[in-house]
């Protein structure tokens, strides 16, 4: 809302005679409305001046110094015309303008290189296609051995943490009020801190080193589910608290029990911001590769079966196809790269597009 | 210090919404001018244009003319933040800084401008704005308390005092006592009486009653109907607005009639 | 009212129960059962984390009783060898190392956008660019090490050759030629992957700043930065504290990108540009498949000290996120 809390410029003329205005005067020299424009413009120009003179060879610096000289140019400029204040509140708002382009700039690149690269060997024998019986320096083979290992692992991690998420998230906010939902809401935080590799680790020492279980998509699904469950609960709890009491007392007070007040009354009324927690516990959860690493080994081949024998997954592929070091695997890693970026997209996009649909009636 | 304010043909709006049209009046230096009228009639907006706090709010445009003086408001090269300096506000909510202190408080808005100020003259101005506001005597002992920490009404005395200290020409008021419980708002009707010595004042009010006993002069302000501009209805002594008002619309809102 | 598990469960009608309407449905099976189920949900996330502090501590124990070197002060990883001698020194200088650069860089940075989107740009701009931020934070992290070890480290060759001539001289800055694949460049990496959750947070804190507060300043004659100055930050300063904790969480524990991108050896090198060093994550995803049972276990004990860490930085970003709501109620 306070987005415009900027002075609209309403004046746009050149400030009126130069002679110091008396201090109680409204009046006060501002720089022309086009004074920052040609400020950036003769910034860039001297950067790119700087860096061609200097032999320069990365346009990092290019911009490195465009950006520096227009941070000094504005503030003395405007030091000069307006004093010191306004001087301060335009350096302040060149660099928060610089930061926004700092930050675009790599993010836009990763998008753009991922796309413009991946395109080039992704098509239909991509999709349907695995590794085997392809060497790693051989242009050709797929993911599709990879696209199964990430649908069945992550299927898996859902249908385990989904319930148990949900149904913990139900008990804290339904029931919970004891010793017990406080430690299990404490807990709840801590395991969002985990980092993956340590849930990898975990499931290593227990499932593979202990109960001698060998390298599964299954146990890769286990260290997902550690991951996901934290986060369904999180999200969950946060729309079952949206619910109105008034909707709980109302059903209760017409006799019905409280379970089944439960599951056809709040439930169905939180169903869609549940559901939008869901996809976006699966969407973080899908790009995980490192626990992958450590529990379900990698294969070039397909296997249909997660709960017996090495499997792949997209992230794990692309990290494969890379530390293969070539041409070829490089551009079968940018094009996995751009379907996992679109897998994981696309369950955001439909994520949020839930919430939108289905947003409790009360949340606005 | 006061000065006098001329309002012609100020027309303002939200985005494409008009909020207030043609209005014109001329309010005295050294005055207590009350705005009033049933809500949605554009007083609070028409305050709003006084110091061009306006066109803070996203879509927010004013036609017309403000003088100050001589001075236009939205002339050529007039800063708003000058502007905002010279015509103080207290708003409708107490708002002191929560993050500061009494003491900061009073101050924030003339280190702003201040440079280095010395110590002893910040303490002096301190101990003479919160006199200004009438409550000197009731926090000078912990004026390096949070400000939050003060009762409504004392927090709103804070903000006059906050709003004096950096000595504007302009008070505007936006309902300042429609948050508070009467013995404040008495405190603050009293205040205001004072600041008038020192001031241009213009309040807007939800209150008649208090129309009637702090301003010398009244604006009745109204809409024709939902969606449409406010409009002006008439201005004039406060006494002949309360006894004999020459529109039929202003006895109508003043008798309880509507509104 | 208190419905300590115990009296809701227990059949027949609890005298001391004070909601008699509860206590009734307390006692139907299918309330039973539902109970049951929710209440063992969570006492299952219960044992998941002892299971993991049991399980991680166990096999951390066995691996330290047959290190022949000191676990924290030890320059060498040679878990495999007979006899083994590890310590995590290198991993835990280049973790923190590389998670401080990153920070550095990712939290002024991060502050800037997020008052770009609520102070600054255009509403048309704002709306469409906090929803691109959202999204980069679930682009996954492997793709960030693709892109880091493809596209970035290429271009920031001739970056560190420039600084190397400007700032050689101070050792840490020095760099010698090679790809740089250092923990400069995995700081800048971890920089731009923790940037959206340290924006989004931010973002959000500095939007519930009270409008009246923003008001005050502006009515007292401040201008936009002075607002910022005077009602924002003050305002926002403990949320920006626990977004940049969180975002350092994330740094610490990232693995698959610094995988990628570092060139890892076991030693701390005097140049922050130069290729070298490692992180406990990164260490563990690269030497796992050569290790044996005893290097897995050490690996493990690596990883104890890594969740360890992450989880005093998350407490501290709670507590300060606690302390917060405390004070705004």
């Amino acid at each position: 809302m306070s987005e415009a809390m900027m002075d609209q410029p309403v004046i746009t003329d050149t400030p009126s005679g130069s002679a110091p205005l008396p201090r109680t005067s409204l009046h006060r020299p501002r720089l022309p409305r086009w004074a920052p424009y040609a400020l950036a413009a003769g910034s860039a120009a001297a950067g790119s001046a700087v860096g061609l003179a200097a032999g320069l060879g990365s346009h990092v610096q290019w911009g490195l110094i465009a950006a520096l000289l227009y941070v000094l140019s504005t503030l003395g400029v405007a030091t000069r015309v307006e004093g010191l204040r306004q001087a301060k509140d335009r350096l302040a708002t060149t660099l928060v303008w610089v930061c926004f382009l700092v930050a675009v700039v790599p993010l836009v690149s990763l998008v753009w290189e991922t796309v413009s690269r991946g395109v080039k060997v992704l098509d239909g024998t991509f999709l349907s296609h695995s590794m085997a019986g392809v060497l790693t320096i051989q242009p050709g083979g797929g993911v599709y051995h990879a696209i199964i290992g990430t649908l069945e692992q992550v299927g898996i991690a859902t249908a385990i943490a989904a319930p148990v998420g949900l149904l913990t998230a139900v008990y804290l906010v339904e029931y919970g009020r004891g010793r017990l939902a406080r430690a299990v809401t404490f807990f709840v935080d801590v395991m969002t801190g985990i980092p993956s590799i340590v849930a990898g680790l975990f499931v290593l020492s227990f499932w593979i080193l202990m109960l001698d279980f060998g390298y599964s998509g299954l146990a890769g699904s286990m260290a997902l589910a550690i991951l996901m469950m934290p986060v369904v609960v999180r999200s969950t709890e946060e729309m079952l608290k949206l619910v109105p009491n008034e909707l709980r007392e109302a059903s209760l007070a017409l006799g019905v029990p409280k379970w089944r007040t439960i599951l056809k009354v709040v439930l169905p009324t939180a169903i869609g911001g549940i559901a939008t927690g869901v996809m976006l516990a699966v969407a973080r959860i899908a790009g995980e590769s490192a626990p992958i690493v450590l529990l379900v080994f990698g294969s070039q081949v397909i296997n249909n079966n997660p709960f017996e024998g090495a499997q792949s997954s997209l992230p794990y592929y692309i990290y494969e196809q890379w530390a293969a070091g070539n041409e070829a695997s490089y551009d079968r890693a940018w094009a996995a790269a751009l379907v996992l970026i679109a897998f994981v997209m696309i369950l955001n996009l439909v994520a949020r597009g839930i919430a939108r649909w289905k947003a409790p009636k009360t949340s606005r | 210090m006061a000065k006098r304010i001329d309002v012609s043909g100020l027309t303002a709006y939200y985005g494409s919404h008009k909020a207030i049209e043609d209005i014109s009046m001329t309010v005295e230096p050294r005055s207590v001018t009350a705005f009033i009228g049933p809500s949605g009639c554009g007083k609070s907006t028409f305050l709003r244009t006084l110091n061009r706090m306006h066109e803070v709010t996203p879509g927010g445009r004013v036609e017309g003319k403000v003088l100050l003086d001589d001075e236009n408001l939205y002339g050529a090269g007039v800063d708003p933040v000058s502007v905002r300096r010279t015509v103080g506000m207290v708003f409708q909510r107490p708002n002191p800084f929560p993050t500061m202190s009494i003491y900061e408080n009073v101050v924030a808005g003339v280190r702003l401008n201040g440079g280095r100020l010395r110590k002893a003259d910040l303490d002096a101005l301190v101990e003479r704005s919160l006199q200004g506001a009438n409550l000197w005597k009731e926090v000078k002992d912990r004026l390096d308390k949070p400000g939050a920490g003060l009762s409504g009404g004392q927090q709103q005395r804070l903000c006059i005092a906050r709003a004096i200290a950096v000595e504007p020409q302009v008070l505007l008021m936006d309902e300042p006592c429609s948050a508070l419980d009467p013995i404040s708002t008495l405190a603050i009707e009293d205040l205001i009486g004072e600041l008038k010595e020192r001031f241009t004042i213009v309040i807007v009010t939800h209150n008649m009653q208090q129309a009637a006993r702090v301003s010398d002069r009244t604006a009745f302000f109204n809409l024709a109907g939902v969606g449409q501009p406010g409009k002006l209805v008439e201005i004039d002594d406060t006494q002949r607005i309360f006894s004999n008002p020459s529109v039929q619309a202003t006895e109508d809102y003043i008798s309880g009639r509507f509104g | 009212m208190d419905i300590s598990p115990a009296p809701a469960t227990a059949p027949g009608a609890p005298a001391p129960e004070p909601d008699p309407a509860r206590a009734k449905n307390a006692t139907r099976p299918g309330d039973r059962v539902f109970l049951a189920l929710s209440r063992g949900s969570g006492i299952l996330l219960l044992v998941i984390m002892a299971a993991i502090a049991v399980f991680l501590t166990v096999r951390a124990a066995n691996a330290l009783s047959h290190d022949e070197g000191n676990f924290f002060t030890t320059f060498e990883w040679s878990a495999n060898a007979t006899p083994p001698v590890f310590g995590i020194a290198v991993l835990a200088f280049g973790t923190v190392v590389s998670s401080l650069i990153a920070m550095a860089i990712a939290v002024p940075v991060a502050i800037g956008i997020a008052l770009f989107i609520t102070h600054y740009a255009p509403r048309k701009l704002a709306t469409p660019l906090s929803y691109v931020i959202d999204l980069l934070a679930a682009v996954p992290s492997i793709v960030y090490g693709l892109w880091g070890a493809l596209f970035l480290v290429p271009h920031l060759k001739d970056l560190y050759a420039w600084l190397n001539d400007w700032f050689g001289w101070t050792g840490i800055l020095e760099y010698h030629d090679g790809a740089p694949r250092s923990l400069f460049t995995i700081g800048i990496l971890l920089a731009i992957m923790i940037l959206p959750i340290v924006t989004s947070v931010s973002r959000e804190v500095f939007r519930q700043t009270p409008r009246m507060n923003e008001e005050a300043a502006l009515a007292l004659g401040a201008t936009r930065w002075e607002v910022i100055r005077m009602a924002v930050l003050p305002f926002g300063r403990s949320g920006v504290i626990s977004a940049s904790m969180l975002g350092l969480g994330r740094a610490l524990g990232e693995t698959m990108a610094v995988a990628t991108v570092l060139s890892p050896s076991f030693e701390i090198g005097k140049s922050l540009l130069d290729p070298g060093g490692g992180t406990f994550a990164q260490n563990i995803a690269s030497s796992f498949k050569e290790s044996g049972e005893l290097g897995k276990d050490a690996l493990i004990a690596s990883g104890l000290v890594l969740f360890v860490l992450t989880l005093l930085v998350n407490g501290a970003a709670r507590m300060i996120i606690a302390r917060r709501k405390e004070y705004a109620a």
